[in-house]
């Protein structure tokens, strides 16, 4: 047996770090490790719960309106503020575009190399790279001279010697499965997203002020609606959302969902590894008028004949294997709100060479659904609603599967997190219009309220609230919940993401989403180990959010609802 | 003047952006860097030299709100184009190589470029309990730095993290988290401070060095004059109705949606420094007073403690 490090696990947010057994080239175990720690919980506390969002939201730069939304959220929810419709409506409109940009940026520029190999694309023949575009879409950047100049470019580069951040890649490794003229049509399409992104987070820009970390609001959106206002939300305005909604769906349509199923198609074999654990969670968003257009629920042994619907009461916590010194949750997983915790390295003195995971080994905790470890992120929102027949992601599971003769047994895989993630991202995109449609009648109707003020001002709080706020974040379910006593926070909690998928071992050695799922991955080369990168980064991981936030309080919660 | 294929001026050619286009960039930085437009050229020729120089960008006690807000540079196509006419040889974000990989990556371009590279900094460096909370490698965040920063001709902190300690710095500021210019010494440190910082004024102190091979003059904080020489307040087009008293007495009244002074709902845009009314956010498109919203101060020294509550007039 011999232990593999992979630290510092790039292509993601965060410090992450993965320790692995290798016997005979294949993964016998897996621990995976967040090495950074911040401690916002503390900082949140006794501060102006209208504060929190701005605090919260710096837990993560990448998924950036996330924290904030389930941070006003979880406020509104203990204030008991109904905010406007319109508010709804900007709130969905940048959640969405931060979904769809997130996972366009994920899927080019932190994933795509892992099944990309760059080099490969100075051998591919721009004619029949022409052709493959023009097989897959109506995309209009497809003439053979285009993709000559990108390769061109690219050999240029190359030939420079200063490789950047293609520098020691793993080039050349027969993992790598695609012609080369795949790799040159992926290659031109990573730099197009590049440009594309800059473009379509305007919609962002617009109705939060900028991006990343756009404003938000408890009560509603700051953002004021005025036809007859240049320093409002006017008809210019609205034609810059109007016209990024297009860039977005057309890019995704045409360039990143294709591209996606074309790559997918060369490595059917990953439709059959790195399922991990079969229990998926999803908190379900995008409250419209008569309810969540994606579902929440939770489905357990794959079991899609059966989802319960998600009670965030049944969220515990196990501290067994986590840096926290808090001995009554290393054995018994409690609920968030009754842990004690205060962090409590315990791991070898650093500089190291290797983690004790015998012992605690990571920076993020345990969470456990009904002491069942769960999976969350765009996999589980997929299943979840296509369980529940959810129309349009049913037609966009199904069309996938067919496109890539496979059946439903592949998506409890690492391609299947991967392709999970393409049709969100095709469902939400397509979604983005239908919002700002409504937005745009409401405003044709004279309703220009984005902001419910009633209960603003302090004075109008009651002396002790509580409430939870949910958000599906890019990368899966998230939840905030806030104790307010005298105006001020008493005690702020988040259980994020990563958090669930990057979990450490609990009380009784069962293992995390990302560990599970790292079990038995064949590599072909333990000193270049791109398999597991592949794995890890099909959960997409973000360490920063994970890294717990906590309270030392004790309290009981009573208030949870989803959002809206 | 654009000599070689390597050249920055090579590579737009390859993607189609026409001389006009450089120059009409070139002037865009340098009306960033405040310098007179016959600078211009001088930055064309600068950027078009051959070999691309080398950038090591780090992240500690981060949340990539930075890396973020630097990948949403300026002018589509082209600041992408000087992302490639920079050698970026280490960001763990982006970088193709992990683990053991990016190591071997790291250590060759820190050789090759040792005292002649520039170094990146994101995030805030922990310091408490021998490192504890943040290793990199198995290594401390500290130390991390203090290699990195050995061979770096110069230094840039980007974001308030990085410049003053940020977030994680706080009260109570569990892990003592320290800004890099309180961690190294004897190297020039350039903050650019804010929570984010804009992209391009990152973009423009790079190109700055490049142009003149010095820091462009700073502030008594290690603030770049050009980008945080003035308060927001003195630039902000709602200063007329500061002037006037016309203030918003909540949001979504009619001051609000005609564009009154936000200062009554607790606007920092008096004490404030940086570049937000004149450059804007992505590509020109809003600022946080142009949706509504007040300036919080992130970009000012401890304005998590100081300038909190965020919509109380604390200035």
């Amino acid at each position: 047996m011999a232990r593999i490090v992979i630290d510092p696990v790039t292509r993601i947010e965060g410090h992450l770090r993965i320790e692995a057994e290798v016997n005979n080239g294949a993964l016998r175990d897996a621990w995976v490790s967040g090495t950074m720690f911040r401690g916002i919980e503390l900082i949140l506390k006794d501060r102006d719960p209208r504060d929190a969002w701005y605090f919260t939201q710096r837990i993560c730069g990448v998924c950036t309106a996330v924290h904030a939304l389930a941070s006003v959220r979880a406020v509104e929810n203990a204030l008991g503020i109904v905010i406007p419709e319109n508010a709804q409506l900007i709130r969905n409109l940048m959640a969405g575009m931060q979904l769809v940009h997130d996972h366009v940026m994920h899927f080019y520029h932190l994933h795509a190399l892992d099944w990309v190999d760059v080099t490969s694309a100075l051998d591919a023949d721009p004619q029949k790279t022409s052709a493959l575009q023009e097989s897959l879409s109506s995309w209009p950047r497809s003439n053979s001279k285009y993709f000559k100049e990108v390769k061109n470019k690219l050999k240029t580069f190359v030939e420079s010697g200063q490789l950047g951040i293609f520098a020691n890649g793993y080039w050349g490794h027969p993992a790598y499965k695609l012609p080369p003229e795949a790799n040159l049509l992926a290659f031109a399409h990573y730099l197009e997203a590049l440009d594309w992104q800059k473009d379509v987070v305007r919609l962002i820009t617009v109705l939060g002020g900028r991006h990343p970390t756009p404003n938000f609001l408890v009560g509603g959106m700051a953002t004021p609606i005025n036809p007859d206002n240049v320093r409002a939300i006017n008809a210019d305005r609205l034609a810059l959302i109007q016209q990024t909604i297009q860039e977005a769906d057309s890019f995704v349509k045409n360039v990143y969902f294709p591209d996606l199923v074309a790559i997918a198609s060369f490595y059917p074999e990953w439709t059959e590894l790195g399922e991990g654990l079969g229990n998926f969670l999803a908190c379900g968003d995008f409250p419209l008028t008569n309810g969540l257009y994606l579902p929440g629920g939770v489905i357990l042994n794959r079991n899609l004949a059966d989802v319960e619907p998600f009670a965030s009461q049944k969220v515990t916590e196990y501290v067994t294997h986590s840096w926290y010194a808090d001995p009554a949750s290393d054995n018994k997983a409690r609920h968030p709100h009754e842990g004690e915790t205060i962090p409590g390295f315990t791991g070898p003195k650093p500089p190291y060479e290797y983690l004790d995971v015998e012992k605690k080994y990571s920076w993020i905790k345990a969470p456990r659904y009904e002491d069942y470890a769960v999976e969350v992120g765009p996999l589980s929102r997929v299943l979840v609603a296509y369980a529940k027949g959810q129309s349009r992601v049913t037609e966009m599971v199904d069309y996938s599967l067919e496109k890539l003769g496979v059946e439903k047994p592949a998506l409890f895989s690492t391609l299947g997190r991967t392709l999970a993630r393409g049709i969100e991202t095709a469902v939400i995109a397509e979604e983005l219009s239908t919002w700002f449609n409504e937005l745009v009648d409401n405003i044709d109707k004279g309703d220009y309220k984005t902001i419910n003020g009633e209960k603003w001002e302090p004075d109008t709080w009651p002396r002790e609230a509580e409430g939870a706020g949910f958000a599906e974040a890019p990368r899966g379910a998230l939840g905030h919940w806030v104790k307010i006593e005298a105006g001020k926070i008493a005690h702020y909690q988040a259980v994020v993401p990563t958090t669930w998928n990057a979990s450490p071992r609990d009380a009784h050695a069962r293992k995390g989403a990302c560990e599970a799922a790292l079990i038995g991955t064949q590599v072909a080369d333990p000193e270049k180990p791109l398999e597991v990168l592949r794995t890890i980064h099909s959960f997409d991981p973000c360490t920063a959010c994970a890294v717990h936030l906590y309270d030392a309080s004790k309290h009981e919660f009573s208030k949870i609802n989803v959002p809206g | 003047m654009f000599s070689t294929a390597k050249s920055l001026r090579g590579q737009l050619q390859s993607r189609n952006i026409n001389r006009r286009e450089f120059l009409q960039f070139c002037s865009m930085l340098a009306v960033t860097l405040s310098l007179p437009l016959s600078y211009t050229k001088s930055i064309a020729a600068i950027l078009g030299q051959g070999k691309k120089p080398s950038v090591l960008w780090l992240e500690f006690q981060s949340c990539t709100g930075c890396t973020e807000s630097f990948t949403r540079s300026d002018h589509p196509g082209v600041a992408q184009t000087v992302l490639e006419s920079i050698s970026l040889d280490y960001h763990e974000i982006l970088m193709a190589a992990a683990g053991k990989q990016a190591d071997i990556a790291q250590t060759a371009a820190m050789k090759e470029n040792w005292g002649k590279y520039i170094l990146i900094v994101e995030g805030s460096v922990p310091t408490g309990e021998a490192g504890v909370y943040c290793t990199i490698g198995g290594k401390p965040a500290v130390d991390v730095l203090k290699k990195f920063a050995e061979g770096a001709a110069f230094i840039v902190a980007v974001g308030t993290c990085a410049s003053y300690g940020g977030l994680a710095a706080a009260r109570p500021d569990t892990t003592s988290a320290k800004g890099v210019d309180q961690i190294v010494q004897g190297k020039t440190v350039i903050n650019i401070p804010g929570c984010p910082p804009i992209g391009d004024v990152i973009m423009a102190t790079i190109v700055h060095y490049l142009l003149f091979d010095k820091a462009p003059s700073l502030d008594a904080e290690g603030r770049p004059m050009f980008a945080y020489g003035r308060t927001i307040h003195e630039m902000c087009r709602r200063s007329t109705q500061f002037a006037e008293g016309e203030m918003v007495a909540e949001f979504g009244d009619e001051l609000h949606r005609t564009g009154g002074c936000l200062w009554s709902q607790g606007c920092k845009g008096l004490v404030t420094r940086n570049a937000c009314p004149v450059m804007r956010w992505n590509m020109g498109t809003s600022w946080c007073v142009g949706s509504g919203h007040p300036c919080v101060g992130c970009a000012d020294r401890d304005f998590w403690d100081k300038l909190t509550p965020i919509y109380t007039t604390t200035v």
